[in-house]
């Protein structure tokens, strides 16, 4: 049996279900055993801007998605318009018939600088500015056509059921639009219906009008559609996977790592996580009572971090989760946290900057900003996740670091994970180990806070234990946590500070600093999530023969310079790939290594790199025909 | 053990100007603290950037100096997780009221229980005596190099609109009604705010000591009077009693006309006092059942070393 890859993309207008519509879909495929690699892409804004999913199916592990669409499904005219061109030779399109006369200028989310190139291209092959314009050029493309009036299916869906309200119902186009794709492609019909019913089983009636529009749908098209390419049987569901959208990998990571405290201030990507941690608040605990996150929605970000620490002083483990701007506010507090040795972690799901930039788009625009995060010199972790499943184990990691080194630790995620939906293996809370450091119990008379020790970390007393009393302020400060501007004592506790860097590079484990999948005569460098595309690509390049190393970088700050350095001992060509304009890992590895990055693949679109265009600009390394900096652009 | 007046200060030097209205203050509060008899571990001073950012080390409790501006977001965010724990903040009125004043509205909101008191000279006294935000439009002290362009925030009237369940102002001359008013402030269940009256000697030469004691005025039969008179002798009745719009609109109101009083009269006392606003920790006890007895600070997070948190029936359900 030869291999499923196959990519379907939902459009249409923001509120119009394209979001529940794609998690049908993944739902479905991911219940019929297939691996599922999703994302959603969409504008700040909430009613009426175009927004779309695509979601890669293949029945071997994938991590990312592909330049080519399979099978588009859209019920609204810009989405065409937007994304004809993605579907390859032999895909297909189903669209809505009723839009086939739509111009591009009755179209008013379509904004100026994408509607002129359109033109350009519609005017290079004398195609009218129309929908019927460009599905001849699809269908010149080699592109398979499944026209069908949306309404014309209400209409009589409405009349078999007797049910005239559904009629209008233009609601429904979502659920129209994925019964008919899973039509199309013969996925089993039941499953279809128990997905719909599971999604709204706290909504009978909803569920039952949803269930009768998909059931009509998906009987049109396995009767009324001419036959398609591509089919997705049923194959042999691997026991133990979840579907799982990326802010949960960490979100999960934090119940299970024992994070009771988590101030907050609303901003995109970063929210979800609060939210979902909230929804979830109270918790179940093996052989006890009921524990409980308090979740608490601050006036700003500022608040949210002073609260943070204020609650990681009683002792709790305690984080707040932010993006860019929001964490630009905190620097300050996490200066303070250095200063004061206090365990924390912030969650950074970065964004495109700079300024508001683009707020729903996706960038890894803030490495340097986070490695330098805070004025003056203070140690503090910087640790980057690559995939969403590690995500779930490297938030447990994180805050046994924040508690064992008594560090400000940033854990760095994005808005590719956070709005990816993927299929991976159930999360193992039990594998998530708990080690709090030096953080005490209780304490002896003579208690200094910040005791200076061999090993530069002092332990750790709470707010209210017996004894415990201490001291912290932002000022330098004596043992016991009283102000001093003593330059001897300034410069010890400066010297103790700081010699945590050290001890962190020497206690955490290689394989928790970076990871290596190879090392060859071309390898890379990354961090975080473009190790998915990354991974793809090199997979892909493999199979031609063409090995390439990968060295993924997790601990960003303090920099592993000779673990990395011996890693990289005998490359020849380093290739440093990430979503930002400035090679910021490449600046980091030079400062750190010595060493020059030969080739950067770069991507600031705002748009998540895909395999496929990794993939081509590894080729064009290799085949010495590439420039030294390779921007990235696919991606609507 | 009992503990004594002398137990809840720290050897720490003090280095505040001789004749600093923070001496009254700090002592204000060890006597609260030890006249309640609150365990020294059990209690926590939070302070601000500052002069008054010190105090906390001058207290023999726990004592977090923060940032400036910020002391409130600590203070809250450690009430919160150990709800169990005295918590008392502090700061001067630039702190509060100038770069933290986003902070001030969004605690009252909250209405936390814990205490935050204001040191309000009008100055900024450790960056050498600029205008603070209760400094009023066009006066001079005598460090600005011309009169104040700024209006003054009236720091009752705010904390009233802001949601502050207790509402009161001291003098820092008058040691003995502060620490009345102290006591009352964190005896009262929600957020409590204290307005102090904190003369800077070096760099306010208008309202002086001798200004509040009222040196300046004399009446018909030339009797001298102080600028300061206390709410409760002039039988002000600021409780809120029972839960009725009426009733709340009425204390409210008279709070904030008080608030505006100035000059020649300077009312201190307690302005507002609401007990039946549930406080934060109830509003979470509300949602989470067992906060209270099972706080963030005081759960158990591990077994063996191992998560010994069941997240399985969240697993169950993205299962496929």
């Amino acid at each position: 049996m030869s291999s499923v890859d196959f990519t379907w993309l939902i459009g249409g207008p923001q509120g119009s279900g394209v979001e529940s519509a794609a998690n049908i879909f993944s739902k479905v495929c991911a219940e019929m055993g297939y691996q599922i690699f999703g994302k959603r892409e969409f504008y700040s804004n909430i009613k009426g801007e175009h927004s779309y999913f695509t979601v890669r199916v293949a029945d071997k592990k994938i991590h990312s998605n592909v330049n080519d669409v399979t099978l588009m499904t859209s019920f609204d005219a810009e989405t065409l318009f937007r994304h004809y061109e993605e579907v390859m030779s032999g895909g297909g399109i189903i669209y809505d018939s009723d839009l086939e006369e739509t111009k591009t200028d009755a179209v008013n989310t379509l904004d100026a600088p994408f509607k002129e190139r359109l033109h350009k291209k519609l005017e290079l092959k004398n195609k009218p500015f129309t929908i019927a314009g460009i599905l001849e050029i699809a269908k010149e493309n080699g592109v398979k056509l499944f026209p069908v009036s949306f309404r014309s299916i209400l209409e009589t869906l409405s009349e078999e059921t007797e049910n005239p309200r559904l009629k209008g119902l233009v609601r429904m186009f979502n659920v129209i639009g994925v019964s008919l794709s899973l039509g199309l492609v013969k996925m089993p019909p039941d499953t279809l219906q128990e997905t719909i019913e599971s999604i709204f089983s706290k909504k009978p009636e909803i569920a039952k009008i949803n269930q009768q529009t998909a059931n009509y749908s998906y009987n049109f098209a396995t009767a009324k559609f001419e036959s398609f390419n591509y089919t997705l049987p049923r194959t042999e569901k691997e026991s133990g996977t979840i579907l799982v959208q990326g802010y949960q990998g960490t979100a999960l990571g934090k119940m299970a790592s024992g994070c009771r405290f988590q101030p907050y201030y609303p901003i995109t990507p970063a929210s979800d996580e609060s939210v979902y941690l909230e929804t979830n608040e109270i918790l179940e605990i093996i052989d006890d009572r009921p524990g409980s996150t308090a979740v608490i929605q601050t006036e700003d970000e500022i608040s949210a971090m002073g609260m943070a620490i204020g609650g990681a002083l009683t002792g709790t483990r305690s984080a707040t989760c932010t993006s860019g701007p929001g964490f630009a506010l905190m620097t300050e507090m996490l200066g303070w946290a250095g200063m004061n040795e206090v365990p924390v972690v912030i969650t950074n799901y970065q964004r495109s900057g700079p300024s508001t930039g683009l707020p729903t788009r996706h960038g890894q625009d803030d490495l340097l900003f986070s490695v330098y995060a805070g004025h003056g010199d203070f140690p503090k972790i910087v640790y980057a996740s690559g995939e969403i499943e590690e995500s779930f184990y490297d938030t447990g990691n994180c805050f046994n670091y924040a508690d064992i080194f008594q560090v400000p630790v940033i854990h760095m995620m994005d808005k590719f994970h956070a709005s990816s939906v993927i299929t991976c293996k159930r999360f193992d809370p039990q594998k998530i180990s708990i080690n709090r450091g030096k953080l005490l119990e209780k304490v002896d008379d003579g208690y200094r806070r910040f005791e200076l020790t061999e090993d530069g970390v002092s332990p750790r007393s709470r707010l209210g234990i017996d004894n415990g009393i201490f001291w912290n302020t932002g000022d330098e400060s004596d043992e016991s946590g009283h102000i001093t501007e003593d330059p001897i004592l300034r410069v010890k506790m400066m010297d103790k500070r700081m010699s945590r860097l050290d001890l962190i590079l020497k206690n955490i484990p290689d394989a928790e600093q970076a990871v290596s999948f190879g090392v060859e005569e071309y390898s890379i460098i990354s961090w975080g999530s473009t190790m998915g595309p990354v991974l793809d690509a090199i997979d892909l390049l493999k199979k031609e023969g063409i090995f390439i190393g990968l060295i993924q970088l997790k601990l960003l700050n303090p920099f592993p310079s000779d673990y990395v350095n011996s890693l990289l001992k005998n490359v020849k060509t380093i290739i440093d790939i990430e979503a930002n304009h400035s090679g910021q890992l490449g600046k980091l590895f030079k400062q750190n290594t010595g060493r020059d990055v030969d080739y950067f693949i770069l991507k600031y679109s705002g748009r998540a790199m895909t395999s496929t265009e990794v993939y081509d600009s590894l080729k064009k390394i290799v085949q010495n025909k590439a420039n030294k900096r390779e921007v990235l652009m696919h991606g609507a | 053990m009992a503990l004594k007046l002398a137990d809840y200060k720290t050897e720490v030097h003090n280095d505040w100007c001789p004749g600093c209205g923070d001496f009254g203050i700090v002592n204000a509060i060890q006597m609260a603290l030890a006249e309640m008899g609150i365990q020294r571990d059990k209690a926590a001073m939070f302070s601000g950037i500052g002069c008054s950012g010190k105090t906390s080390h001058f207290i023999n409790t726990y004592g977090v100096h923060t940032l400036h501006g910020r002391v409130l977001t600590f203070a809250q965010g450690a009430k919160i997780a150990n709800p169990q724990l005295t918590v008392v903040a502090v700061g001067g009125d630039g702190d509060g009221l100038g770069i933290g004043a986003g902070h001030f509205v969004a605690a009252g909101r909250r209405n936390v229980d814990m205490t935050y008191i204001i040191f309000d000279n009008g100055v900024y006294g450790l960056t050498k005596g600029q205008a603070s935000p209760t400094l009023k439009l066009g006066e001079k002290t005598k460090s600005l190099p011309s009169p104040n362009t700024n209006s003054n925030v009236n720091p009752i009237g705010l904390a009233i609109a802001s949601g502050f369940t207790f509402v009161a102002r001291g003098y820092s001359y008058d040691v003995r009604h502060l620490k009345d008013l102290i006591i009352q402030a964190v005896q009262h269940k929600g957020l409590s705010f204290l307005d102090v009256l904190q003369p800077c000697p070096t760099y306010n030469d208008l309202n002086t000591r001798d200004w509040y004691a009222g040196t300046d005025l004399v009446d018909e039969a030339q009797k001298r009077h102080s600028r300061i008179y206390k709410l409760e002798e002039q039988g002000f009745e600021p409780v809120v009693h029972y839960d009725s719009e009426v009733e709340v609109n009425e204390k409210l109101s008279q709070a904030l006309i008080k608030s505006l009083e100035w000059g020649n009269k300077i009312p201190i006392g307690v302005f507002y006092k609401n007990g039946l606003i549930s406080p934060y920790t109830q509003r979470l006890k509300d949602k989470i059942p067992n906060y209270l007895e099972n706080p963030p600070a005081k759960q158990n997070i591990s077994k063996n070393g191992y998560s010994n948190t069941d997240i399985s029936k969240i697993l169950d359900s993205l299962e496929v």
